[in-house]
């Protein structure tokens, strides 16, 4: 569990990144972190595994303070996937590159093995298990890191903007991902500005301004509500829009979903053609 | 990466960033040039103790700190080095003469440093660009150069978020051994180049794309011209100069030791 108390961080530059910011996300949530770019949201995850220490307040995962232990012990049960993957790579093989974050928590060699292959095989990279991750294209190397964090099985997953450069078959590869790791009842924060995505996988919803959360609720409420998105910068997603602009009585406001719209609209048309 | 805080120029108004950097070059040379030509501890400090008035006057006395502080693990293992070999060197004996050429050698580089420091802090790439341009420097150098000049603190920024990638996968920089140390910092290296490499290919298509170079004869829309604050500098320059050959030449340097011997 993470349960964040009136953070505040300020940056040696003095930029006051978070004011106030009060979290709790139980075991096995789905938590997307939205918002204009410095509103805070990285700078937040980056608390819940160490990287960033609070300058007020305090952050548990577990009911660990962050304060008192280190970043590799933290990050054995914080996983965290930059939105860069550039930034992380640099073995000389796909395999060296997963195995490098297991040898540094110190698992055994049998062990080292067994989840590399696990890993290669859930983001289907075995085809380039001994290929250079400097010769893979931007997407696949996004997956090598995807892979390298995956690899030690931790409880919390952090993903900072997963979709940036992926196309919509990667995309929905990583909607299947990410719905895989829920059933095995992992808690998944993902930092984004892709409310499309985010209307597809429908989770929990917390909106970010300047430092401080202005909205916490489900992505059905929170994205179809212009004043909150106006504040935020944020679009609704195009089906939203659609039912905003219809401004129509008979139809409900609180759509994010193409297949739920398409019910509505035919339940529509069938009672107009009554 | 707070060494490279103490060179990110910022934009301020102060007499000594308005000075022609030409000028402000010629003035670091000699810094260097003198602070090679001592071994003694005492002109070490005056020379270091001298670059305070242009710090305070350019108001940038934290980052020219900050600088310093990026440099204090060097300036330790230079002092180290020194002592151990010396004392070695002497026969294990005048552990006080030791101390003292240790701190001189160190104080040497912190001098170095603190030049330099000050000479990007109060000097924009872009008026850098311009100084070696009006030297009859060919544009392409010029170019290259305010260009690596301009992207050290983007190179610092990617250091620390590529530190931050590796240090949540485990990755703990500050144990083990020295060498152990040396070696963690692979992971670091290694991205740094090839994203500096992989920005450098883009940044050149990028230029090219937008006609870089089309034109062989450019022309400058602001022109460097030197100033009475400039001459000034020239003339503490040779002033500088002058006094350190002299003193060199023919004055004997008394050690601190010496010097402290003597009131005791």
């Amino acid at each position: 569990m993470i349960e964040a108390k009136n953070v505040y961080f300020t940056y040696p530059n003095r930029v006051e990144a978070l004011k106030g910011v009060s979290i709790r996300i139980g075991d096995g949530e789905f938590v997307a972190l939205m918002g204009e770019n410095g509103a805070g949201k990285t700078t937040l995850v980056k608390h819940f595994n160490g990287l960033l220490r609070p300058s007020k307040g305090t952050v548990f995962i577990d009911h660990v303070d962050t304060t008192k232990t280190s970043v590799a012990k933290l990050a054995k049960s914080v996983g965290f996937v930059f939105q860069n993957p550039d930034n992380q790579l640099f073995c000389e093989t796909v395999e060296d590159e997963i195995a490098f974050a297991l040898k540094n928590f110190g698992f055994e060699e049998k062990t080292v093995k067994k989840r590399v292959t696990w890993a290669l095989n859930v983001l289907g990279l075995e085809h380039y298990r001994r290929n250079s991750p400097f010769m893979l294209s931007g997407g696949e190397r996004k997956r090598v890191a995807l892979a390298s964090v995956l690899a030690w099985k931790p409880k919390i997953l952090i993903l900072d903007e997963p979709t940036i450069g992926q196309h919509h078959q990667q995309k929905e590869k990583l909607l299947q991902f990410i719905l895989q790791m829920r059933t095995q009842g992992k808690t998944i924060i993902i930092v984004t500005h892709d409310v499309e995505f985010v209307a597809e996988c429908n989770p929990r919803v917390l909106l970010m301004k300047q430092g401080k959360i202005i909205a916490d609720g489900e992505a059905r409420i929170v994205l179809t509500d212009p004043e909150i998105l106006t504040q935020a910068s944020i679009v609704p997603p195009q089906v939203t829009q659609i039912f905003l602009q219809l401004s129509n009585p008979d139809l409900p406001k609180e759509v994010i979903d193409v297949y739920q719209a398409r019910e509505i609209l035919l339940g529509l048309m069938e009672r107009k053609k009554k | 990466m707070t060494v490279f805080d103490g060179l990110k120029f910022r934009t301020v108004h102060s007499p000594i960033h308005d000075l022609d950097p030409r000028v402000k070059f010629i003035y670091i040379c000699p810094i260097f040039a003198v602070a090679v030509l001592f071994l003694e501890l005492l002109p070490l400090i005056v020379l270091f103790f001298l670059q305070i008035p242009f710090i305070s006057l350019a108001g940038v006395k934290r980052q020219w700190l900050r600088s310093l502080r990026g440099a204090a693990f060097l300036a330790i293992i230079i002092f180290l080095t020194n002592f151990i070999f010396s004392f070695i060197g002497s026969g294990y004996t005048d552990v006080t003469a030791v101390l003292e050429y240790s701190a001189a050698m160190t104080l040497r580089f912190i001098v170095l440093v603190e030049s330099f420091s000050v000479f990007f802090l109060t000097t924009s790439p872009d008026r850098l660009g311009l100084a070696l341009e009006q030297t009859h420097i060919p544009f392409e150098f010029c170019f290259a150069f305010t260009t690596a000049v301009r992207f050290v603190p983007v190179l610092a920024e990617e250091a620390q978020t590529i530190m931050d990638a590796q240090k949540a996968r485990g990755l703990e920089l500050e144990g083990g051994n020295f060498l152990k140390r040396i070696r963690n910092y692979i992971p670091i290296l290694i991205p740094l180049i090839v994203s500096a490499i992989r920005r450098s290919l883009e940044l050149a298509e990028a230029m090219e794309s937008r006609a870089w170079g089309a034109t062989k004869k450019r022309t400058n829309l602001y022109i460097l011209r030197i100033h009475n604050g400039d001459l000034l500098l020239i003339a503490i320059t040779i002033g500088i100069l002058f006094a350190a050959f002299y003193i060199r030449l023919f004055i004997g340097i008394p050690s601190l030791n010496d010097l402290l011997g003597g009131f005791a």
